[in-house]
């Protein structure tokens, strides 16, 4: 580390424990941050497009993760490079803001960083060179909406979802079923959106799963699944016309928050407090009874007393279901949840058409479907699979899938796949770049062969020539003026992707764009790197 | 400069090649290591766990061995899964879902190491699964409608089930045991009905099914040892002192007289209770908690057989069984279901006094009892009947059998090699795999009994070119036999179940290309 020295040849000191700090300055900082990205990217970028492998990821704890999907690998990664962390930062909000296309906003971002390395072995400040970014993603944008179509669906006619659905799914081990996964996906968000607000709460689909069977088993429940079973094992398995009591309070007497003490001194006290426990069961049930629930759901545990009493009484109960679920209960069955058994009245009961148990396999897995509810805003998605990590990983999918949905939802401007999209943007970019005087002009190019990056890694990982291909494509978007060729992934036969039906939303489309440009843009503003050296 | 370093220390990586090769290595190690149990001829393993007393397990059953294995490798660890997870479906089947996606793991080694791409070879494994499934389905023999075909089918399957474990020399006596069993079930699978209980002395032979069901408890001192007609009250209720449950009550007296005036009100108010319970004109009361000696002599003044600490299950079993309902409150005598059975007696079996309540209401109920030389013959006992118990119930819901000794694989290798010539293209490699794959399972049985397989597999393969083939390996005579004579078959949802989940997790270890290692958590030595 570069020290000052005064007069006495005393080095300042500047940092605290400077010298144990390590310390990248200038082109050094910004190299080795542009290297840390790109191993990032790298490791992402087999993962791309239908043809994409998957990464075995083993957590500090030896459980085994499969996936293919960016955001997952990068979390589960457990890196320690800054930038690195940055990138999977990159990922997540992709994730949280669009759900799909985590992998493609990190190979776009490792190939703007790979461009810029060349710029700045030219000597291009980087300043200039994220500017120009800026511009490229400007000009990028706004040839998107342009090329964007508008995308016609209604609630009968799901059919241009579901495609759109099956090209997210196409990427994943799921592709095997998935048709089937892309309707149940569609499906159960129609059924969750508000056409009118266009907004879709996400929250009440509820995806459970279970190991075993096969992942063609996997349905759509328009009710709500519990992966309980009815406190006391003789209760009925099946209700019909269920009211359903919601209960936050625990079948048990009182606890008071106040400390408090009963002091039991004569017999007589010893008795009045036997009676009054008594009383308080054969309220509480006798309460449920009165408002005319037929089933109790509840949040806390059963006294062994207060259990035979609901039995007693043939009120088939639910213990120690879980905060979400009750309230995705409450929701679906258009009850309240209630506090105290005092306020229970009829009106706060939630009504479903049917309530069952059903059990599963060999073993004494049993679980509870809430069907035909009142309210059927929420739907759950069950998933069944070979083993866990395929269950854990088509969940993953099923929730890419849903993301997809409702953006299509949120907004139905398409754009096309298979790289189309990127092709044509990288066209307009590099028309574009002409217009720009200045040292701009090259960064633009370069965010035109950035955009090429991510065609060129889908050809690759299908097995065709990258060059080849990319070219042949290229040339075919500006001969034809047509936006929708891509890369033929599959091996179809034709590249054009309105045919084969691979669409991809606009909004995260641009959203890749805009993200990648942004972390791109911060990275390249870095100049030094001040880290506690190794201990 | 160098390149940065990306992962924490201790983490590691591999890449592409070498990921591949470690998930395949690892892989068909775990095959491997269980390939020898596959089959009437496999031998057993013993495992010796690490925790105390250093216990011993011998088994031959798959998922047993690999539950019990400390493994590093994550691919080993995704077949550990499958053979857990075919153990939690079906039951049975868990080996050779391993050795089959071991073997299919094998092939595809060869495949890459010639430059076929992953993607391509899983694209064909797809494409063979699918077309050996059609194929057993086309084969599928199915004697719903024939209550006694079908149950010698049962009995062959249960037979096929048990010929690879310890019980293959009472196979005959077994498999009428768990036909019977299954039978009484009528159709559930709520395997939870059929009781099995293990007690050491006597052999194998010894062992019998029993109607009823059996408590392993002791009936209470100076109470009936045999009741008929008993009317049973199931509770679960506290019959020591029944604790005041109001939260921040305490006893606090000043005097040695008080005491003993609280001690008399507990002691009415058992008593109290006791009356409210032998007012349910019972003779016998089942308790999940202890039931104190007052209690005790009050039932056994009343002539009333009092059995207490009987476990969570066999309360709920206990029931199941007899129709009544579990009580714990007894102040409406008339709306609690009394379980019924016609007779309540001791039993004794080898040392052991058991209780044996027969001629329960609920039929379907029943226990086994295995008798054995030792506590691991007994235990290797019950994961067998427990094998062939699930198959069966399994069966009786989807009644569709198949052949057994290597038959359905020689099936639906013929179809996916028919498969392969039509396809055009390097998929056609892979399905040319499958059908290795397939075939290797007849091998590895025929190696494991010690017989020729080439010259056998050989000799199968030009059996079942014939139309109406029902060739198969008969390991004991050691030569090619007609299955449906020797009465060898198995069930469909089992094979079925092997074929989807052994392609499933072969294809999910092939499609990685890079394994990422976390450094493992850090853990306070306490050492």
């Amino acid at each position: 580390m570069a020290l000052a020295f005064d007069e006495y040849g005393r080095p300042f000191i500047i940092i605290r424990e400077q010298d144990k700090k390590s310390r990248l300055r200038g082109l050094d900082a910004q190299k080795a941050n542009i290297t840390a990205g790109k191993a990032v990217a790298r490791i992402l970028r087999t993962s791309l497009g239908p043809k994409g492998m998957d990464k075995m990821l083993q957590s500090p704890d030896g459980d085994v993760t499969i996936t293919n999907d960016g955001a997952t690998i990068l979390e589960q990664m457990d890196v320690d490079n800054q930038i690195a962390k940055l990138m999977v930062e990159l990922s997540r909000s992709q994730d949280y803001e669009i759900g799909d296309g985590t992998t493609g906003v990190v190979v776009l971002a490792g190939a703007l960083l790979e461009q810029a390395e060349k710029l700045l072995e030219r000597g291009i400040h980087p300043v200039r060179i994220a500017e120009g970014y800026e511009m490229a993603s400007r000009i990028a944008v706004e040839h998107l909406e342009h090329i964007a179509q508008k995308f016609e669906y209604s609630a009968s006619n799901i059919e241009p979802l579901v495609q759109t659905c099956m090209t997210t799914l196409s990427s994943k081990i799921v592709s095997r079923c998935k048709r089937t996964i892309a309707e149940i996906a569609v499906k159960a968000v129609l059924a969750v959106a508000d056409l009118e607000r266009k907004d879709v709460n996400l929250d009440l689909i509820k995806v459970e799963g279970k190991v075993g069977g096969k992942l063609e088993d996997t349905e759509l429940i328009y009710g709500i699944l519990v992966d309980k079973d009815m406190s006391h094992p003789q209760m009925p398995k099946r209700i019909e016309d269920a009211k359903i009591a919601i209960l936050t309070c625990p079948f048990e007497p009182p606890k008071p928050k106040t400390k408090h003490k009963v002091d039991i001194d004569t017999v007589e006290k010893f008795q009045t407090l036997r009676h009054q426990e008594q009383k308080y069961f054969n309220d509480m049930v006798q309460k449920c009874k009165d408002v005319g629930a037929t089933l109790v759901i509840c949040q806390w545990g059963f006294d062994d007393e207060a259990n035979h009493l609901l039995m007693h009484h043939n009120l088939p109960a639910v213990r120690w279901v879980g905060g979400v679920e009750l309230e995705l209960i409450a929701i679906a069955t258009g009850g309240r949840i209630v506090p105290r058994f005092q306020e229970l009245t009829p009106e706060k009961l939630g009504k479903a058409g049917i309530v069952r148990e059903k059990s599963f396999g060999t073993t004494k897995d049993r679980m509870l479907y809430i069907e035909q509810c009142a309210n059927s805003r929420a739907v759950t998605i069950f998933i069944r699979g070979g083993n866990k990590m395929m269950i854990e990983e088509t969940k993953r999918s099923l929730h890419d899938a849903l993301c997809v949905a409702r953006n299509l939802i949120r907004n139905n401007f398409i754009v096309y796949g298979g790289g189309s999209a990127e092709i044509s943007c990288s066209i307009a970019v590099e028309s574009g770049a002409d217009g720009y005087p200045g040292v701009e002009q090259y960064a633009i190019r370069s965010f035109a062969e950035a955009l090429d990056s991510i065609p060129m890694a889908l050809a690759e990982n299908s097995g065709l020539q990258p060059i080849e291909t990319l070219s042949a494509v290229k040339s075919q978007h500006i001969k034809e003026k047509t936006p929708f060729c891509g890369i033929d992934c599959n091996d179809v036969g034709t590249n054009n992707m309105q045919e084969q039906f691979v669409f991809e939303t606009l909004i995260g489309k641009r959203q890749q764009i805009l993200l990648a440009t942004q972390v791109v843009k911060m990275i390249l503003k870095i100049d030094d790197v001040i880290s506690p050296s190794d201990y | 400069m160098a390149v940065e370093r990306l992962l924490k220390d201790e983490a590691t990586e591999e890449k592409g090649e070498r990921a591949r090769m470690a998930s395949f290595i690892g892989a068909v190690a775990i095959a491997d290591l269980v390939k020898t149990t596959l089959g009437p001829k496999g031998m057993d393993k013993i495992l010796q766990s690490t925790g105390r007393g250093r216990s011993v397990t011998v088994t031959n059953d798959g998922a047993t061995i690999l539950k019990s294995l400390h493994i590093d490798n994550p691919a080993a660890k995704v077949l550990v899964d499958i053979s857990k997870v075919q153990d939690d479906e079906v039951g049975d089947g868990t080996t050779s879902v391993v050795v089959l996606a071991g073997e299919l793991l094998r092939e595809a080694e060869k495949l890459t190491n010639a430059n076929v791409h992953p993607m391509t070879i899983i694209a064909g494994y797809r494409m063979a699964a699918e077309c050996a499934r059609n194929a057993l389905l086309q084969k599928v023999l199915d004697n719903k409608e024939d209550p006694e075909k079908f149950k010698s089918d049962l009995m062959n399957i249960a037979r096929t089930t048990l010929s690879s474990k310890i019980l293959s020399q009472d196979k005959e006596h077994f498999a009428k045991l768990a036909v019977e069993a299954v039978f009484r079930l009528k159709g559930s699978t709520n395997l939870e009905a059929i009781q099995i209980i293990k007690k050491a002395g006597g052999s194998l032979v010894d062992s019998f099914l029993d109607e009823g069901f059996i408590l392993d408890k002791k009936i209470g001192i100076g109470q009936p040892k045999r009741i008929e007609n008993a009317k049973i009250l199931v509770a679960n209720t506290a019959m020591d002192t029944d604790k005041v449950k109001i939260y921040g009550a305490r006893v606090r007296v000043d005097s040695m007289a008080k005491v003993a005036e609280i001690e008399t009100a507990e002691k009415e108010k058992m008593r109290e209770k006791v009356q409210k319970i032998i007012a349910h004109g019972i003779n016998c009361f089942i308790n999940r908690q202890l039931i104190y000696n007052f209690p005790e002599e009050l039932f056994a003044d009343a002539g009333i057989l009092s059995i207490e600490h009987a476990d969570f299950e066999g309360i709920e079993r206990l029931a199941l069984v007899t129709g009544g309902e579990i009580a714990s409150t007894f102040d409406n005598p008339e709306s609690v279901k009394l379980g019924h059975c016609k007779l309540i007696e001791e039993i004794m079996i080898g040392e052991d006094r058991l209780i044996k309540f027969s001629e329960v209401e609920m039929g379907q109920a029943c226990t086994v009892v295995l008798r054995g030389a030792s506590q691991h013959v007994l235990d290797e006992a019950e994961r067998s009947l427990h094998d062939a118990l699930c198959v069966l119930s399994q069966t009786v819901n989807d009644t569709r059998v198949l052949l057994g000794g290597g038959w359905p694989e020689m099936v639906m290798a013929k179809e996916v090699d028919d498969l392969a010539r039509k396809t055009p293209g390097k998929r056609s490699l892979a399905v040319e795999a499958f059908s290795r794959s397939l075939q290797a399972i007849p091998t590895i049985i025929a190696d494991n009994a010690g017989l020729d397989s080439a010259e056998l597999i050989s000799q199968l393969r030009a059996e079942h070119h014939k139309q109406k083939s029902n060739a198969g390996i008969d390991v004991i005579s050691g030569s090619v036999g007609d299955m449906e004579k020797l009465g060898i078959s198995e069930s469909f949802k089992v094979k079925q179940a092997v074929l989807r989940s052994a392609t499933e997790a072969a294809e999910m270890i092939l499609r990685v290309d890079q394994i990422i290692t976390c450094a493992p958590r850090r853990r306070e030595d306490r050492m």
